[in-house]
């Protein structure tokens, strides 16, 4: 199995990350334009406003690409995910055969343990839980 | 101001090595240096702007300033990736335009593969001491104030799995197809066959590039650039210095530069920056995509030559795999050769960034000094586009159009 890097969280996204912990998604909402951004940061990419806020995401989107890269026990999924929110977001595709997703499949977000650091948002299919 | 015209390329030099043992860094940006004088007909007193990026070590411009001996009263660092050169002959004709130089240097050089080779052999050294052996591949450690890589780096990114996510997004959105990219490798292959210094010199066809290994799905070993020692240099001047000396007056027509990020989450993968440099540089030269005779396209992978065909304007969006089938970019047989030196996809990728050589091959062709098996005939307009970064992430794109008076 691929050891998962620990994320180098910087104080303005460490909520991001200790709710990663607790099993829950955020994102960065401001307050000024209403417009959610990712990765969240203090000022918004949009319109540099400072007053933004953490919110809920739902923790389900569709697979925005794929590619499966490396053999047997070390292959893994990076994926662009793009969530309910409007994001589209950087990670895995884990808990599945990457080669039965197919680009606009429903996934949903899951946590896997970094190597000695905060948990990580994955995603699986929708699919694959029944 | 536009810079159509303001200055000349009158210096030009690759490296003919592909694996640079025991021949440091700086020394291959100095051999380069040397080689692009001499084909200038210059000497190193005359120069007085210089330009590097990243691939320089130390302090860039002053590093090599003190091994070369330089004295200058222009410097550049701009460090954008692998598109750094093709940029930096704006930012030179800039510069010329102003006043600031008269005579600018460019250098790109690099060791990756024998880096990776003496890396390798310590750790075999290592291991076979029973001794823990260190991974050799990483290039650069992570920048811990880089904020975005801790929503990146967990989830394994690399240039192959990144480009590869383009790829199959266009296949998505479009229906391309790996043969169509093949046939980028296979038009590459098919120039590299006259270089005597590409890595890859063998014409391989579409068969081959698709029964190559997987790398990163959808994107095979031969869909990828070779890795490669080696670099270049250009010196670039103003057009009454360029007029007394004895080579093809070569004119930067057109230039543009641009750059895409995540913006905030609103990926969009079936564009690159190229969409935004592209049209400055047409409008600047007062040309189209219908008048460039030959085009240097950065080839990290085949869907990097595809993403920029269409991103340029030379079809339409969507439509790159059509354009590139059946030999469409070979010369003496496609409507646009692209590449005749090989490219990074068979020749050579210094410093696993090539941008120098896309503007080397291009005077090549304007001078007429191409392989006569892949010269263009009567070449006046050329194109050089280089991506910088990752498609799939945050890159830079630069284009250049060059006239030959
Ligand atoms: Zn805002």
């Amino acid at each position: 199995m691929r050891k998962i890097p620990a994320p180098q969280a910087l104080p303005e996204s460490l909520p991001f990350w200790q709710a990663a912990d607790q099993g829950r998604l955020l994102l960065k909402k401001c307050n000024a334009c209403g417009r959610v951004h990712h990765y969240p940061r203090d000022i918004c990419p949009f319109c540099l406003a400072e007053d933004t806020a953490w919110v809920d995401a739902t923790g389900t989107g569709s697979v925005y690409s794929f590619s499966t890269m490396g053999k047997g026990e070390d292959a893994y999924t990076l994926a662009f995910v793009t969530l309910a929110e409007g994001v589209t977001v950087m990670s895995n595709l884990v808990d599945c055969d990457p080669a039965r997703v197919a680009i606009g499949a429903a996934v949903r977000v899951v946590f896997k343990p970094s190597h000695s650091g905060h948990a990580v948002p994955m995603f699986t299919p929708v699919e694959a839980q029944e | 101001m536009s810079l159509n015209g303001k200055a000349c390329i009158v210096g030009a030099y690759e490296h003919p090595t592909r694996l640079a043992e025991n021949r440091s860094v700086l020394r291959l940006h100095a051999d380069v240096a040397k080689g692009a004088l001499a084909d200038a007909g210059l000497a190193k007193d005359d120069i007085d702007g210089y330009f590097c990026a990243g691939d320089a070590p130390g302090l860039g411009t002053a590093t090599v300033a003190e091994y070369l001996g330089l004295k200058l009263r222009h410097l550049d660092s701009t460090e954008c990736g692998g598109s750094a050169p093709i940029l930096h002959v704006a930012h030179a004709a800039e510069a010329i335009a102003a006043g600031r130089c008269n005579i600018a240097l460019i250098t790109l050089a690099g060791r990756p593969r024998a880096a990776l080779a003496e890396a390798q052999a310590r750790a075999a050294a290592a291991a076979a001491d029973g001794r823990p052996a260190k991974a050799p591949l990483a290039l650069k450690a992570p920048d811990p104030d880089a904020p975005e890589l801790a929503f990146e780096l967990p989830y394994g990114p690399a240039t192959q799995n990144l480009y590869a996510m383009v790829a199959k997004r266009h296949m998505h959105e479009f229906g391309t197809t790996s043969e169509q990219l093949a046939w980028i490798k296979v038009a590459a292959s098919q120039h590299a066959q006259h270089n005597p210094h590409a890595l890859l010199r063998k014409p391989v066809t579409v068969e081959e590039v698709l029964a190559s290994p997987l790398v990163s799905d959808p994107l095979r070993r031969l869909d990828c650039c070779v890795m490669s020692d080696g670099g270049g240099a250009l010196i670039v001047t103003r057009p009454e210095i360029a007029r007394e000396l004895k080579r093809p007056q070569i004119v930067v027509r057109g230039t543009g530069e641009a750059q895409k990020h995540g913006m905030g989450g609103q990926v969009d993968l079936t564009y690159s920056a190229a969409a935004w440099s592209g049209p400055r540089a047409f409008a600047e030269a007062g040309i189209t995509p219908a008048d460039i005779q030959y085009a240097s396209l950065y080839d990290s992978f085949t869907i990097t030559v595809l993403m920029q065909l269409e991103d340029l304007g030379f079809c339409r969006k969507g439509e790159g795999g059509r354009f590139v089938a059946d030999g469409n970019l070979i010369s003496g047989q496609g409507r646009l050769p692209f590449n005749t030196d090989g490219g990074g996809l068979c020749s050579n990728h210094p410093a696993n960034r090539g941008g120098v050589t896309k503007v080397i091959e291009a005077v090549r062709q304007l001078r007429g000094e191409a392989h006569p098996a892949v010269q263009v005939p009567g070449c006046a307009w050329a194109l050089a586009s280089g991506i910088g970064g990752a498609l799939a992430s945050r890159h830079t794109a630069a284009t250049l159009i060059l006239e030959r008076l």
